[in-house]
């Protein structure tokens, strides 16, 4: 049984990984940190390396909670990443964070975050960057 | 040496105009040179029609830049990401990734961006010594000397490029035949257009160009799919320790002088002389097993080779009308739209294009340093744009182009079916360089020894006995039979040794 944590290196990823690691201390389960690129460029601003993995893995060990970071590419469908990897690990619950968006950016683009909370098959926990 | 004409040229690099073409030049290179994929051919080939509407001397100045430029862009990505941007910057990989692993990227970059400057540099004032007196040379040669001169330059560079020999000649043979098509100049008499009027005039350089290097690269690297997804890379300080400019200093002086030597040659260019560099560094360095571990001479070899070869490749090109590789092909075909024939005439007619686009190549190069070292996140940042939105755009531009040139629907097929014809060749391993060097040369072939014919009454013995032809075309006898002569001798000497021979398929 796991905890998938969708993390990008924003505020709101930071805290979605704090939430994440506070359930997985609480429910005494794995956590699995996604840093998820996408496919196609050469470089993804937000996939992170070694080097903040590691930082990252650090912060479960402090938690006292038994982590890992994956980075699966996505191709166009982010949710359907998550749910393969739920299949795979046998995930109870998903962490992300959201972020506040203008009127205008979501009548343009769609919400990553709201597919995942209406296709997702567990429960999703969502959580906002401190103000 | 008259040096009035070279400040002249000066004067006319320093024209604004002019000043702004070299800048938008340099800054198209290091982009494209940073893109994966795109290359500093493909980008000028789809640039083309541009150059219609700019005068001479800013779109040759342009397209040059864009050709040295991208030999400082491709660097980037090869140190920090371990991709290549451009073929001329694969060697750069192995030392430049390693010394970017040990946190030192930005040493390999500054290092590149210095022994570029010093390659571009040594190389431009060897053109400028040199070609006028090649050019000078060249003046007394007639049409037979240039039919000759043609039929050696198809040879090699079918012979001396990278890749199957074989499959060269059958793509340059392809490039003959295409020259042919159309209304012949001579007697009129309409050659493979069945009855079309759009084929009579012949097929324009252009639409072949765009086709076969823009977009057939395109579509080919649309199949390529990215399964590696990089973090963005950090880059600390750009500017080399003391101790590692003294390590690298040698070995961008002989990079210099391998870059200018392996660049005049035809079929040599930026890549052959960068992987020769590298090789010789190697083997002269003390401790070899260094090098593919982050030896500060294997990044400063091969990227001062690659700068000091693109711009020696001018030197044929400008005094001789004979393009050396793909890229000046193109340039080649820029001259002529604006109806400028490159050859010795060159210089004394048009000192200005002649001398203009030479001393360009100063100003370039100081941009290219001003910018290469501080800029270098700013161009990382091109490397997010998915090729899914890229290439749209680009084949889009390119069609746009096509359409311009002649505002004419049938040239837009023809950049279509090109570039059909270019994706295939690259899946079945044929390079479309040689099939363009061919049609060009290929009308300059024909010309010309129609023309000595006629002046020789039709007598074909007058290409050898004129002393220059004759030469040259003892030289296309040297260069089609050596690889065979070399081939028996090693087949006898492995036979003497008892060894069986390994036929290796050409």
């Amino acid at each position: 049984m796991t905890i998938l944590v969708g993390y990008l290196p924003t505020p709101e990823g930071e805290a979605a990984v704090d939430a994440g690691l506070r359930e997985g201390a609480l429910r005494s389960e794995r956590v699995i940190i996604v840093n998820s690129p996408r496919r196609g460029a050469p470089v993804d601003e937000h996939k992170i390396d070694d080097d903040a993995s590691t930082a990252l893995l650090a912060r479960a060990r402090a938690a006292g909670v038994d982590a890992e970071v994956r980075q699966p590419l996505h191709d166009d469908d982010l949710p359907e990443t998550f749910e393969e990897l739920v299949k795979e690990t046998g995930g109870t619950l998903i962490v992300i964070g959201l972020r506040h968006r203008s009127l205008v950016g979501k009548f343009i683009l769609g919400s990553e975050a709201q597919r995942i909370l209406m296709e997702a098959s567990v429960p999703v926990l969502t959580v906002k960057a401190p103000r | 040496m008259d040096i009035s004409p070279i400040l002249n040229g000066f004067g006319v690099v320093m024209e604004p105009t002019n000043l702004l073409y070299c800048l938008i030049g340099v800054i198209i290179g290091m982009l494209i040179g940073v893109l994966p994929g795109l290359g500093p051919g493909a980008t000028i080939a789809i640039l083309l029609p541009i150059t219609y509407g700019i005068g001479p001397v800013s779109a040759i100045i342009m397209l040059a830049g864009i050709f040295y430029g991208a030999q400082y862009g491709g660097t980037i990505t090869s140190v920090l990401l371990r991709l290549p941007g451009e073929a001329s910057s694969v060697v750069t990989v192995f030392d430049g990734f390693a010394l970017a692993r040990q946190g030192k990227a930005g040493t390999a970059l500054g290092i590149a961006a210095i022994g570029s400057f010093v390659g571009g540099t040594v190389s431009i004032i060897g053109l400028t010594i040199l070609a006028p007196v090649v050019a000078g040379f060249a003046l007394d040669f007639g049409p037979p000397e240039y039919a000759a001169l043609g039929v050696l330059g198809v040879l090699l560079i079918s012979s001396v490029g990278n890749g199957n020999k074989l499959k060269a000649i059958i793509a340059a043979c392809v490039g003959l035949l295409i020259a042919t098509v159309g209304r012949d100049t001579f007697t009129g008499a309409e050659r493979f257009t069945f009855d079309s009027l759009n084929l009579a005039e012949g097929i324009d350089f252009i639409p072949i160009a765009m086709g076969l290097f823009g977009l057939s690269e395109i579509l080919y690297n649309l199949e390529e799919r990215h399964n590696q997804v990089h973090a963005p890379a950090k880059v600390g300080n750009v500017w080399p320790s003391r101790q590692d400019l003294g390590q690298a200093k040698g070995a961008i002086g002989r990079g210099s002088v391998i870059g200018f030597v392996l660049g005049v040659l035809p079929g040599g260019g930026a890549v052959l002389s960068s992987l020769a560099a590298y090789a010789f560094e190697k083997r002269r360095a003390k401790q070899p097993e260094r090098f593919g571990k982050g030896a500060v001479e294997g990044v400063a070899a091969p990227e001062t080779a690659n700068n000091a070869a693109a711009t020696s490749s001018f030197i044929p090109l400008l005094t001789l009308g004979i393009p050396a590789n793909a890229t000046m092909a193109l340039m080649f075909g820029a001259l002529l739209i604006q109806g400028i024939q490159p050859g010795p005439q060159l210089v004394t007619e048009h000192p200005d294009v002649f001398w203009g686009v030479i001393n360009s190549m100063y100003i370039g190069n100081i941009l290219l340093l001003i910018m290469s070292i501080p800029m270098v996140g700013v161009f990382v940042k091109i490397l997010r744009v998915r090729p899914a939105i890229l290439a749209p755009i680009t084949v889009l531009i390119t069609l746009l182009g096509a359409y311009t040139v002649n505002n004419n629907v049938y040239d837009i097929f023809l950049v279509i079916a090109f570039g059909l014809l270019g994706y295939l060749m690259k899946k079945f391993g044929f390079e479309p360089g040689p099939l363009v060097l061919a049609f060009v040369l290929g009308s300059m072939i024909e010309n010309s020894s129609r023309q000595a014919l006629l002046i020789f009454g039709g007598d074909p013995t007058g290409f050898l006995t004129r002393p220059i032809s004759g030469t040259v075309l003892a030289l296309v006898v040297l260069v089609a039979v050596l690889p065979l002569i070399r081939k028996a001798v090693r087949r006898k000497t492995a036979a003497a040794d008892g060894v069986p021979v390994e036929e290796k398929t050409p």
